[in-house]
């Protein structure tokens, strides 16, 4: 029986770094995932994988050794809040550009500027719909549970170097201060320098007679080029979207209204489902594990089914303008959340939810 | 079985140490659970609280704003937390610096002298598992000897020599709570 930890999801993505063979973490202090690297230095990897662990002077930094790091095909990562992820944005998007694979967890807390330390949805525009500047995607998941804390910088890796794109792990102060139990799997060891040729022909290594040069880069000064570039990453992006689509659903399969929230919220509202469904309401919830690529397909074909839709999220409403969109106008779409690193309960969900349907 | 538990005090009580006490006895009873903090500036030195559910199947919400027992370690607390208790449930508190009394009558409340029962025992820091002890004897949710498991994983292993000292905290918290109020 593989062996189960009390952890929070902060040690979580430490100890998964560890023991799914990361060869780098490179990050600057910032609550709420200063656990994640606290963990790391308890740990000392590098004593026993070899990882290497490192403090930058700033954020910028840590994107920075990233892109030295991934260039070298090694599978490096960084982890910040929102605030933090911000000053990466620029790494990220270089990394883009170069096609580089990396994993940046992002624990979200309330904004703008520096804001508050609790816990938040805000980023899911900046980092869904941009993380940098440029004509890119990040591939963005959503976890939600501390296990999925642990699985997915596995699963982050394994899709950043299949597609050689940054992948963004999407987090919240809930997820990541909560404490869960979490099941290790059999622990894997870093990839070999043979291990990384095959994995990475592309990294620079050092080069060998009989092959042309690597160079790892995003600037390019002919349009023409560039422009071939950039429909290369559309060719590569139109695959991500086929292949890549993941969600949960939680009694959709007679739903008549329909719920949709990622990572923590997903969990509130999965227990506002249940009290709505014990009132006789028949209620249903599609959480997006995959933000980038979204689930347009599945939730436009539940929007068709059911009498509305509302998206609920610790922010403005950012991610319902994807609802509404994949909605298509087939019913309507309504959304509830909260602010500043405010939670809501799931009887409050419930109460926005008969004031929106006009249900007593 | 769902507990829905907040327990709530000063920084420094040991409020967030009891609770990851209670859950991991709760995982080698093989229950799920959550143990969610409040993070922010009262961990440094104000007041402290933690929200643990234990439960046979998968936990849902992690946040909730009623619960089956309140563990009350101060006045703060007992006023903001009296309140969410649900009507049947309990309400653990420790009198020492409590200025308000809680007054439900719809609750079970029993009271715990845990500075008393930690100065018996002779140390300070097993104050909170003095609580824990008192809570389990109300409410056996977890069994003593998963306890004893659960204990043996929150102490790191230099310390192992203060597991029996926690552990006799523990029973001495069993022994000493006080029931103020049945329903």
């Amino acid at each position: 029986m593989a062996e189960k930890i009390l952890m929070k999801g902060n040690e979580a993505i430490a100890i998964s770094a560890i023991r799914n063979g990361v060869d780098g973490y490179f990050g600057y202090p910032i609550t709420p995932q200063s656990e994640v690297m606290e963990t790391l230095m308890k740990e000392k990897p590098w004593e026993t994988t070899g990882m290497v662990v490192l403090q930058a002077e700033s954020e910028t930094s840590s994107i920075n050794m990233i892109y030295g790091g991934a260039s070298c095909g090694k599978k490096v990562m960084t982890s910040s809040s929102s605030p933090g992820v911000s000053l990466m944005c620029e790494g990220i998007s270089y990394m883009a550009g170069a096609e580089l694979p990396c994993v940046v967890v992002d624990v979200m807390r309330g904004g703008p500027g520096l804001g508050t330390i609790q816990p938040s949805q805000s980023d899911y525009d900046m980092i869904v719909k941009g993380g940098g500047h440029g004509d890119f995607h990040n591939i963005v998941i959503a976890p939600a549970s501390a296990q999925d804390m642990y699985d997915f910088v596995d699963w982050g890796f394994e899709l950043a170097f299949r597609y050689r794109n940054p992948v963004v792990i999407l987090s919240d102060g809930i997820i990541g201060q909560m404490m869960e139990k979490v099941e290790l799997h059999p622990a894997k060891p870093r990839r070999t320098a043979e291990e990384i040729l095959e994995a990475a022909p592309w990294a620079v290594t050092g080069k060998p007679a009989g092959r042309p040069r690597n160079i790892i880069t995003s600037l390019s000064l002919d349009s023409d080029i560039q422009e071939v570039f950039n429909q290369k990453l559309a060719r590569k992006y139109a695959e991500i979207e086929a292949r890549e689509v993941k969600y949960t659903e939680h009694l959709t399969d007679d739903a008549e209204y329909l719920f949709v929230a990622f990572g923590c919220s997903s969990r509130i509202c999965e227990a506002a489902v249940d009290e709505l469904r014990q009132s006789g309401i028949k209620a249903g919830l599609l959480r997006p594990v995959t933000l980038y690529p979204y689930p347009f397909g599945r939730i436009g074909e539940l929007a068709g089914q059911v009498k509305s839709i509302m998206s609920i999220e610790l922010n403005l409403g950012q991610m319902v303008t994807d609802v509404r969109l994949a909605a298509g106008g087939k019913c309507p779409v309504g959304f509830y959340g909260r602010q500043g690193g405010n939670i809501f309960t799931p009887e409050e969900i419930v109460e926005a939810f008969r004031k929106f349907n006009n249900l007593k | 079985m769902k507990e829905e538990i907040i327990i709530a005090g000063f920084g420094g009580q040991g409020v967030l140490s009891m609770g990851k006490v209670l859950a991991y006895s709760a995982i080698m009873q093989d229950m799920e659970v959550t143990w969610m903090p409040s993070y922010g500036p009262e961990m440094r030195g104000g007041t402290a609280n933690v929200s643990v559910i234990l439960s046979d199947s998968k936990i849902g919400s992690p946040i909730v704003t009623r619960y089956d027992t309140a563990i009350i370690l101060n006045q703060q607390s007992m006023d903001k937390f009296e309140k969410t208790v649900k009507p049947g449930g309990l309400l653990l508190y420790d009198p020492s610096g409590i200025t308000r009394h809680p007054e439900r009558k719809d609750i079970r409340i029993a009271q715990i002298n845990a500075i008393e029962v930690a100065a018996s025992v002779g140390n300070s820091k097993v104050y909170n598992m003095a609580v824990l002890g008192a809570f389990l004897k109300i409410k056996p949710v977890v069994s003593m000897d998963n306890v004893r498991k659960g204990l043996a994983k929150c102490i790191p292993a230099r310390y192992s020599d203060l597991i029996s000292l926690n552990e006799k905290a523990i029973n001495e918290g069993h022994d000493s709570v006080l029931i103020i109020n049945e329903i």
